[in-house]
């Protein structure tokens, strides 16, 4: 029989050797799958993880890294905040479209001025939109006690109908001949969040995910603010002996989180997207809390978690048309990473101890 | 000699890193109270779980009326007539007594019978109980009492009672003691776990003293003086604290008319309470357990704010504000429950000394933290106070219960406060570390803070308190002075005992 036992003291090894393991038993059981599949495992695997990054064509495939990452990480940094203290925003997806209605439509307001403070504006309406979405959960938890989960999932979907009819409605492309979706912001200089650096996928949501990244350590190592979150995710009634006030802490971490996941859908928007359409919003939102957990909650770690999580997209596009492996193999592969991520993670706090079989 | 009811030879139990039990032996007579006595932490628990099936040992084998005795789990313990009754009841407080009681048993009789056999039990034994009251109402000396009757009516051979009594007022006491009196005289045994020495002296026939789960001695109780009997379980010679005579200041914590909601549904209201404490002061506040000691601190810390003018320090109205504001003016507590409330059980100690130190000893600025000063303080918090760790990396869960307590109190004595707040300083510390926590508080008042400490410990509150008031159902009796008082006086600013015709006050 095996059991389990606390460990007195959690194990700084196993909280870093976690996630490596969780990626090795990913391969190994997501190889397994693919050869269930009738494909060569060692090929597939080999498809997702090299591929991208050495390939023939990874140069295609290096710049869509970072644009595909930079979203993730950006929206999980905001998450991993809340989740260090206990409150849950599920809907960054909602807060990631918001942020996108409301810097494209500071932007088309402008249109065609051309002026340097149109995308600084646009910025900032962004940030102003994720986070005005991700108040209302918060608000009405600390004034009604209501569950953040629930109320900031369902907004997802209200986000969604708004985005369908801005792009209908609102926003839509005067000369787009009757289409749906907005004026392509990339065609508009002043509003487009063009490549930093051409060809090397380098944007300004690239750069801001960076800035958050250093940000969210500063807080959370060397600030008050950061250790009121974390303590009150650890022990929330020593929080409250410490004098958190929980009230202001709802409202920053939900207001932070929602910020940077509508800072990431402004800068789809005006960047690698261009346009705001019914089909914008692909899911960053919600594989991003995949991805908060994936980095264990730590800065630095939701970094890394967002670039692997990038490349196993990447990757299993890959694969999908080279290989020809049904997409919904490469979404349980993704889904087995997490699974063994936290399954793993039981090692940093517990042990496995084989006991012996107890006989009366 | 007859054979014993169960004797046991050589008991050892290990866990990883700790010997719990090693070669315990001793036999418990038929008709015998028989003590089981040591610290905590000495492995008492953990024989009286091997006893009752809980727990398997390494090696050693107990016998029971001479036959080979190995219980793998509990039932088959309670077959074999073994009773037990826990230190922390397992009832549910939605549930009438009855209920109760039929959830604990292998094939509940109708509620009809059951009640009446409660009843029955409950006559004959002194241990008057309602069956049909809600448990949730009931004071913690009743609930034992549920307990008690769930173990009588096995109708068991050997009882076994863990610390039973300290959650009862000394009324309640005195009334348990005559129904174990009445249960030895009808032949049934009982291993009488606790650490209060006076008691065993009175109640018990036999002791056998643990320390680090060796058996080290034993002794007659009744003929063993309370001061050899702690020394042998402490090991050492015990220094009693000091108490320099002194003078008191002006009225420090001035509280008046205070009645707060508790935040709970099972919590206690409090109910205008008044109190002043002068500088140099302790006061002493005593009651069963959930009486509102919890909600007191809470009140007093600034978790729980209440109306300005019902907390005043120093004659400046405090009540409106919080934890912070008011450590910041100096009045620092220290409550009940160390994992969880008073310190976070998975930080470091450096991050724990943090949590409350941040504001007096300069441990931020603008919002950034001191980390090189917070581990200074955390080290200075662990050598004044002997907290035995490796170092102030270590997480707050890796420290046993006694040295946490030196930690939790230590952080604030160090902070030089003007009014300290403690609840239970010294609950579930060695004899050795309570009394240095003793000391600091003394010494502390010494130096003119006002303190206000609240315990279930009354030998503890004698010891060190100036005066002495009492929680009772959430209205504290007027303070008075220590010396002087009786057991019986105690007694009945307590509530006298909960259920029994003693007047209400």
């Amino acid at each position: 029989m095996i059991v389990l036992e606390k460990r007195p003291q959690p194990s700084k090894a196993w909280s870093y050797a976690t996630p490596l393991v969780a990626v090795l038993a990913t391969m190994v059981c997501g190889g397994i799958l693919f050869a269930v599949l009738g494909k060569n495992p060692v090929q597939a695997i080999g498809t997702i993880f090299w591929e991208p990054l050495f390939g023939e064509f990874a140069f295609y495939y290096r710049p869509q890294l970072l644009v595909k990452g930079a979203p993730l990480v950006l929206i999980a940094i905001g998450l991993s905040l809340g989740f260090r203290a206990g409150i849950w925003n599920i809907g960054a997806e909602g807060q990631y479209i918001m942020g996108a209605i409301f810097g494209a439509a500071a932007g088309l307001a402008f249109y065609p001025l051309d002026a340097w403070y149109v995308f600084p504006i646009m910025v900032i309406a962004g940030a102003i939109g994720g986070c005005l979405w991700a108040m209302i959960p918060a608000f009405l938890k600390v004034r009604f006690g209501t569950n953040e989960i629930l109320v900031s999932l369902m907004l997802v979907y209200v986000a969604e109908q708004m985005l369908a009819s801005v792009s209908l409605g609102l926003l839509k492309n005067p000369e787009g001949f009757g289409f749906p979706g907005s004026r392509n912001l990339q065609s508009y200089e002043s509003a487009h969040n063009a490549e930093l650096i051409a060809g090397s996928g380098m944007h300004w949501g690239v750069v801001t995910a960076l800035i958050a990244v250093i940000f969210a350590y500063v807080l959370l190592n060397r600030h008050m603010l950061g250790f009121h979150i974390r303590l009150t995710g650890e022990a929330p009634r020593a929080a409250k002996f410490a004098g958190v006030n929980p009230a202001r802490l709802i409202l920053f971490c939900l207001g932070m989180s929602g910020a940077l996941a509508g800072l990431a859908g402004m800068f789809e928007v005006s960047g690698p997207s261009g346009v705001v359409s019914i089909d914008f919003n692909v899911g960053y939102g919600f594989t991003a809390i995949i991805v908060a957990f994936l980095g264990r909650l730590h800065p630095v770690g939701i970094l890394l978690a967002g670039g692997l999580m990038a490349l196993t997209y990447i990757g299993g596009e890959i694969a999908q048309s080279q290989l020809g492996l049904p997409a919904a193999a490469i979404q349980v592969f993704q889904g087995m990473l997490l699974f063994f991520l936290l399954a793993f993670d039981l090692l940093t706090n517990y042990r496995i101890r084989a006991a012996r079989r107890e006989v009366a | 000699m007859t054979t014993p009811l169960l004797s046991l030879q050589g008991l050892t139990k290990a866990y990883p890193g700790v010997v719990a039990n090693d070669q315990v032996s001793f036999d418990i007579g038929e008709g015998e109270v028989h003590a089981l006595l040591g610290e905590n932490g000495a492995g008492k628990s953990t024989l009286v779980k091997m006893i009752y099936g809980l727990v398997k040992p390494d090696s050693g084998t107990m016998l029971l009326r001479g036959q080979p005795f190995a219980p793998p789990e509990p039932r088959a313990a309670r077959a074999d007539g073994i009773a037990m009754v826990f230190q922390h009841f397992s009832l549910f407080d939605a549930l009438n007594v009855a209920e109760n009681i039929a959830l604990g048993m292998e094939n509940p009789p109708p509620m009809g019978d059951l009640a009446s056999r409660i009843r029955e039990v409950s006559e004959t034994y002194g241990l008057p109980l309602d069956p049909f009251r809600t448990v949730g109402d009931l004071s913690a000396g009743e609930r034992q009492r549920v307990e008690i009757i769930r173990c009588l009516l096995q109708d068991p051979k050997l009882l076994i009672m863990d610390e039973p009594t300290s959650v009862l007022t000394p009324q309640e006491v005195e009334i348990l003691f005559e129904t174990l009196n009445k249960l030895r005289s009808e032949g049934t045994s009982i291993l009488y776990i606790s650490h209060k020495l006076e008691e065993i002296r009175t109640l018990c026939d036999h002791a056998t003293i643990l320390r680090l789960g060796k058996n080290v001695g034993e002794c007659i109780p009744s003929e063993t003086s309370a001061r050899d009997m702690a020394e042998m379980m402490v090991g050492t010679i015990l220094q009693t604290p000091e108490r320099s005579g002194r003078e008191f200041g002006d009225v420090a914590l001035d509280v008046s008319g205070l009645s707060v909601p508790s935040p709970s549904d099972f919590g206690t209201t409090l109910k205008n309470v008044h109190m002043k404490v002068r500088k140099g002061e302790v006061l002493g506040i005593g009651g069963v357990a959930g009486n509102g000691q919890d909600e007191l601190l809470g009140v007093l810390s600034g978790e729980i704010q209440t109306a300005a003018d019902a907390i005043r320090f120093n004659g400046q109205a405090i009540g409106k504000l919080g934890p912070t504001a008011r450590r910041k003016l100096g009045v620092l507590t220290a409550p009940e429950e160390r994992l969880g409330h008073a310190a976070a059980p998975d930080m470091s100690l450096t991050e724990n000394a943090l949590l409350t130190g941040s504001v007096r000893e300069g441990l931020e600025s603008n919002g950034f933290l001191k980390w090189a000063e917070t581990q200074s303080f955390a080290k200075k918090i662990i050598e004044s106070f002997d907290v035995r760790t490796p170092g102030p990396e270590n997480a707050a869960r890796s420290l046993s219960g006694g040295n946490l307590q030196k930690f939790v109190i230590g952080r604030e004595v160090l902070q030089n406060p003007d009014v300290l707040v403690v609840n239970q300083p010294t609950w579930g510390v060695d004899a050795a570390a309570a009394a240095s926590i003793r000391q600091a508080i003394l010494d502390l008042a010494a130096k003119g803070t006002a303190v206000v400490c609240i315990s279930q410990d009354l030998d503890e509150l004698m010891e060190i308190s100036d005066s002495f008031a009492a929680l009772n159902e959430g209205r504290l009796s007027a303070p008075r002075e220590t010396t002087g008082l009786t057991v019986d006086e105690i007694g009945l600013m307590m509530g006298g005992a909960h259920g029994m015709e003693v007047a209400h006050v």
